[in-house]
């Protein structure tokens, strides 16, 4: 991720309320025209940076700069050039979604014909001419997060921070949503956004995942799955699905070669030894199971970060 | 200032889509108005009085009746004993009880000494007092009235008018100015206005800030280049248009309906106000940065109000007040205000006249427009 300038450097940034160390001593580079998906449990920071990195919380120590403005000396001088789309809907509920734009777009010292422009095309962007004159507290959760995200480009920021853009929003919004910001990463914009989802995770070309206020991983996704941690030397993952995969999985937990198996959906997630067969692990559950199959598969985001989180707690409850 | 301008518009547009915020402007005001104009009347008459006459005299007769013809007193019952008389006051059927003895015209007329009681129900410190006074009077006046006749048929007097006729030595002139006929509403509308005028702003933006806080909004526009400047005074105009208009609105009610003329000038009187209103802004403004919730800034504000009304002059006089707290009248906005608006109003006092006012209250409020501004911090914590 050296390639395109660095938008983002965060230096050992470290932020604590009373005892409590929310963001730990973190560091990361984000390039110019990532989309940049920040992974993490709840309460694991990740909202915490997003305020220092827009310069409304004052770090307790450490540095950033984003579109090289320093946003500890100087949290004003950023606030031009980048946009940010909270968690929880932050509109006014009694004025119209164009009012809102209004609003922004005059907060920002748009000239009037730019504002006129901006507004149009934003409403184009996110196809919302059509509610134009209705109140943003009457819009489903869908719409408000795409009049959020309107009113947070009003002002062509070259960098966009999304807290939990698609949290509660139902699945179509969520994947029109993402098309929206993908469009935007299209032309330039860097997009740091914070998600609980996997598959969304799966989109971003940069992802990070924080546990406890530290970064533990951070990199492309390929980069991440090719990881030693994630699938140590001499073993592969094998994916194995069967009518009953929760009557399978104390079977092959533990048995000659797995070693690791979690349950996915349907079907299970194993680690085994290369010596093992297909045959061999199917043979193993063949009398409580029907329809069994099994496949070699990569890791997924979702088995990186398992790994590296049970990695990362066996580490800490170590120390 | 930056985005001074869409604040403002975007508040305006809060108040257009929120009716009740109007109706809280316009009407209460005129409904506390009228409430208070007419229901505190500050002049005691027509005490409630019950009268034991056990001489039944045509002296005695003519005591009740100077009692009657005083319009401080007003007969409700008579007792027929002395338990009923005592009973008169504790029961709470009179406030005051007139005892005259079986021997009063008796000593009267033999020129001895004739005791009256009167008991007072002290519970009320301000019916009392002029109770107190009346009665003291109605005596006095009485004593005067049969020494003149006995003066008389002495052929001597301790002073005569220039017709010859006996009178007082002493003839006390008192004038009464700006309000002669002692209307309690004189006195209160005026002071009404400012305290009205204080409540609507104070609860109007004290919710200003702390209800963005709460919805969110706040944090997002901490995001953008808002000024802190910009934001307070796009906060705070809205509001003072809507609170002179309402100022307008309560003196038209004073004027014609309350019937108390602007004796001074308007034109001091309106810039004045504006300063008043900006002052009382930007103390709900402070509340406003001082809250996390809308439910604390309401307290706060009902906790200013109170020593507004109290400590300000509105209902009990300053003077009257023990020395620390005359001078926390001092910090107080509204005492200011009170002063001037009385001024202007009732004595048609000019700028000259109102100096101290005028620099007190601009004092306070430069003192809490840039308290409100510097506390305020684009920064969440």
């Amino acid at each position: 991720m050296t390639d395109a300038p660095v938008v983002i450097d965060v230096r050992q940034l470290s932020r604590r309320f009373g005892a409590k160390t929310v963001v730990d001593a973190l560091s990361l580079q984000v390039p110019q025209s990532a989309v940049f998906g920040f992974l993490g449990p709840n309460g694991s920071g990740k909202t915490t940076l997003i305020r220092m990195l827009c310069g409304v919380l004052r770090p307790t120590s450490g540095g950033a700069t984003v579109l090289g403005c320093d946003v500890v000396a100087d949290p004003e001088k950023v606030k031009r050039s980048i946009g940010y789309m909270s968690q929880k809907f932050s509109l006014y509920a009694d004025l119209s979604v164009e009012e809102n734009l209004d609003f922004y777009g005059r907060i920002y010292g748009l000239p009037r014909a730019t504002l006129r422009r901006r507004k149009s095309e934003l409403l184009d962007l996110v196809a919302m001419h059509d509610f134009q004159r209705q109140l943003a507290g009457t819009l489903s959760g869908g719409w408000k997060q795409r009049l959020a995200l309107a009113c947070a480009l009003i002002h062509e920021p070259r960098m966009l921070f999304l807290d939990e853009p698609t949290a509660g929003i139902d699945p179509v919004a969520r994947r029109d949503l993402w098309d929206l910001l993908f469009e935007l990463a299209g032309r330039g914009v860097t997009l740091f956004v914070t998600t609980h989802y996997m598959d969304e995770a799966e989109r971003c070309t940069h992802v990070g995942y924080i546990h406890l206020g530290k970064l533990i991983v951070c990199g492309r996704p390929e980069q991440l799955k090719a990881m030693p941690e994630v699938t140590p030397a001499g073993t592969r993952r094998v994916e194995v699905r069967c009518s009953n995969p929760s009557a399978a999985l104390p079977l092959l937990r533990g048995s000659g070669g797995v070693r690791d198996v979690t349950l996915f959906g349907d079907a299970l997630h194993l680690v085994v030894e290369h010596a093992v067969t297909h045959d061999a692990l199917l043979a193993r559950v063949q009398g409580t199971c029907a329809h069994l199959s099994a496949q070699d598969i990569d890791p997924s985001l979702e088995d990186v970060f398992v790994a590296l989180s049970r990695r990362y707690s066996l580490k800490e409850s170590a120390a | 200032m930056n985005g001074f301008l869409a604040i403002l518009l975007k508040e305006a547009s809060h108040i257009r889509r929120q009716p009740s915020t109007l109706f809280f402007t316009f009407i209460i005001p005129v409904f506390e108005m009228l409430i208070f104009g007419y229901a505190i009347d500050t002049s005691v008459e027509n005490t409630p009085t019950v009268v034991f006459d056990a001489c039944r005299t045509r002296e005695s007769r003519e005591l009740v009746e100077a009692l009657v013809n005083s319009r401080s007193f007003r007969v409700v019952a008579e007792a027929f004993t002395h338990h009923e008389y005592e009973h008169a006051v504790i029961s709470g059927q009179a406030k005051v009880a007139v005892a005259i003895p079986p021997d009063f015209s008796q000593k009267l007329l033999a020129q001895k000494e004739a005791s009256v009681q009167v008991l007072i129900d002290g519970s009320d410190s301000q019916v009392a007092t002029a109770a107190l006074h009346s009665s003291i009077l109605l005596g006095l006046n009485r004593s005067i009235a049969r020494a003149k006749v006995y003066a008389e048929a002495q052929q001597a007097a301790v002073a005569r008018d220039p017709a010859g006729r006996a009178t007082l030595p002493i003839d006390i002139r008192p004038r009464l100015l700006y309000n002669p006929n002692l209307e309690s509403a004189h006195f209160f509308v005026p002071g009404l206005i400012g305290i009205i005028m204080q409540v609507v702003t104070l609860f109007l933006t004290s919710l200003a800030v702390v209800r963005e806080r709460e919805a969110g909004t706040l944090e997002q526009l901490f995001v953008t280049p808002v000024g802190r400047v910009g934001l307070m005074l796009g906060k705070i105009v809205p509001y003072a248009v809507l609170g002179f208009v309402e100022t307008l609105v309560v003196l038209t009610v004073m004027v014609f309906v309350f019937q108390v003329p602007i004796r001074g000038d308007l034109l001091l009187l309106m810039p004045l106000s504006i300063l008043f209103l900006l002052t009382a802004l930007g103390m709900g403004l402070l509340i406003s940065t001082v809250a996390r919730t809308q439910l604390e800034a309401l307290q706060f504000a009902f906790m200013i109000m109170l020593p507004s009304f109290l400590l300000s002059g509105f209902v009990f006089p300053r003077e009257s007040m023990p020395e620390p707290i005359y001078w926390l009248g001092y910090a107080i906005p509204v005492t200011y205000f009170l002063e001037i608006l009385r001024g202007i109003i009732l004595r048609a006092a000019e700028w000259n006249d109102l100096v101290p006012h005028i620099r007190g209250l601009a004092v306070c409020c430069v003192v809490l427009l840039t308290l409100s501004v510097t506390r305020f911090r684009k920064q969440l914590d």
